[in-house]
């Protein structure tokens, strides 16, 4: 699909040269429900959509908002909904569109600011509520002249995985969960628990386990598994749920076979 | 300052393949239960004397309890595979630094299904 047109089965066919963006605009001062505004853009190779919409930004209309910040899939800030599916939006080449029309979305299931702006405070909160940071017990922590907590290879390799999180919120966006009931703490809040109740220097896990193990945590989960498939990173989130199903379930059993092993 | 927020329709399982499949596989739970019911009350039925016995087992051979019974099979066949390949997610099982590959886990489950299939069909048909 270059300039021009490309080949195809050894004949040269002509193709657009550009790709029409359907994007969502809400402007909360004039609008009370959103619309959508299409802009013609040129087709290049090597563009993804957040290229397009910078074009749009610069060439065509200045008023569009929307988040972005490293262009190389590390910072998390242009999640956007790409034909109905949560993507990158620097991560999504045009090319990948051969319809040639490509509607750009906030992230489902959060309440929109303005354009492709949505709040991100109850992730934030959410966040917060489940300490993801390591915790050790009272009285354990090592002075700092003692050198750090040492880690094998091995001991690393349980939860390295759930390190790669980069809060870009696209598996909230995938999770008809979520969207259904907001109260649901949902699955990066999660795998970044797992990720320090797996680690070997943390000692937490009685302390996130409270808010892991309730209702609105893990139980609300019924593993649609879409949060793995949209997850840039491979960060997998519906294993660290179901892991922590697992885990949590033998806790009760362990309290109901053997009620004095419960250690806090 | 005013914030928009998307209604989710009743139809949201429609809009995308996968959460088509996802509710599928949780439908499919009820041919689960259900079949587990139907195979309570027919033992217990059956146990009560050796005609109810035979009228029971002749049920079996028409036509409806086939035809249910083959749609049956095919929910529980579906529902069991969605989930034995689901497996690998749950069971994260680490040799040192090296994850145990999914396919060995699934294959596990597999074989394990097969081996119980086997027994039970041996002792149905030729024990």
């Amino acid at each position: 699909m270059a300039t021009g047109g490309t080949y195809l089965w050894k004949r040269r066919v002509s193709v657009s040269e550009t790709v029409e963006l359907e994007i969502f605009r809400y402007c909360p001062e004039k609008d009370t429900t959103p619309l959508f505004k299409s802009y013609e853009v040129p087709f290049r190779e090597d563009w993804v959509v957040l290229d397009a919409i910078n074009y749009i930004k610069d060439e065509i209309d200045g008023t569009l908002s929307y988040r972005w910040s490293c262009r190389m899939g590390v910072c998390g800030s242009c999640g956007m909904m790409v034909n109905g599916v949560p993507k990158l939006a620097c991560a999504a080449f045009l090319k990948d569109y051969p319809s040639g029309k490509i509607r750009v979305e906030p992230l489902q299931g959060f309440p929109v600011e303005r354009d492709l702006i949505f709040e991100m405070d109850d992730f934030m909160n959410k966040l917060t509520e489940v300490k993801p940071y390591i915790l050790r017990k009272e009285g354990e922590e090592k002075p700092i002249e003692e050198g750090e907590y040492l880690q094998s290879p091995a001991e690393l390799a349980h939860y390295k995985q759930y390190t790669l999180c980069i809060n870009c919120m696209l598996c909230y966006a995938a999770c008809p969960i979520y969207a259904l009931d907001s109260s649901f703490l949902g699955p990066a809040a999660i795998a970044l628990a797992q990720r320090y109740n797996l680690d070997s220097r943390d000692q937490g896990r009685n302390q996130r386990q409270e808010v892991i193990a309730s209702h609105e945590g893990i139980w609300e989960c019924t593993f649609v598994g879409e949060c793995s498939v949209v997850c840039p990173k491979n960060v997998d989130p519906a294993a660290a749920i179901q892991r922590a199903k697992v885990s949590s379930t033998l806790d009760w059993f362990k309290e109901k076979i053997i009620p004095w092993s419960k250690e806090k | 300052m005013s914030t928009y927020r998307k209604p989710v329709s009743n139809t949201w399982w429609l809009e995308r393949k996968p959460y088509f499949f996802f509710v599928i596989r949780e439908f499919t739970s009820l041919f689960v239960a259900g079949y587990c019911l139907f195979l309570l009350v027919f033992i217990a039925k059956a146990g009560d004397s050796q005609d109810a016995y035979t009228t029971l087992v002749f049920s079996l051979k028409s036509p409806i309890s086939i035809v249910l019974h083959l749609i049956s099979f095919i929910f529980i066949l579906y529902h069991a595979i969605t989930w034995f390949n689901l497996t690998p997610k749950i069971m994260v099982l680490h040799l040192g630094e090296e994850r145990i590959p999914n396919i060995l886990i699934a294959g596990g489950v597999y074989l394990g299904w097969g081996i119980v299939s086997l027994i039970i069909s041996w002792l149905i048909l030729g024990g």
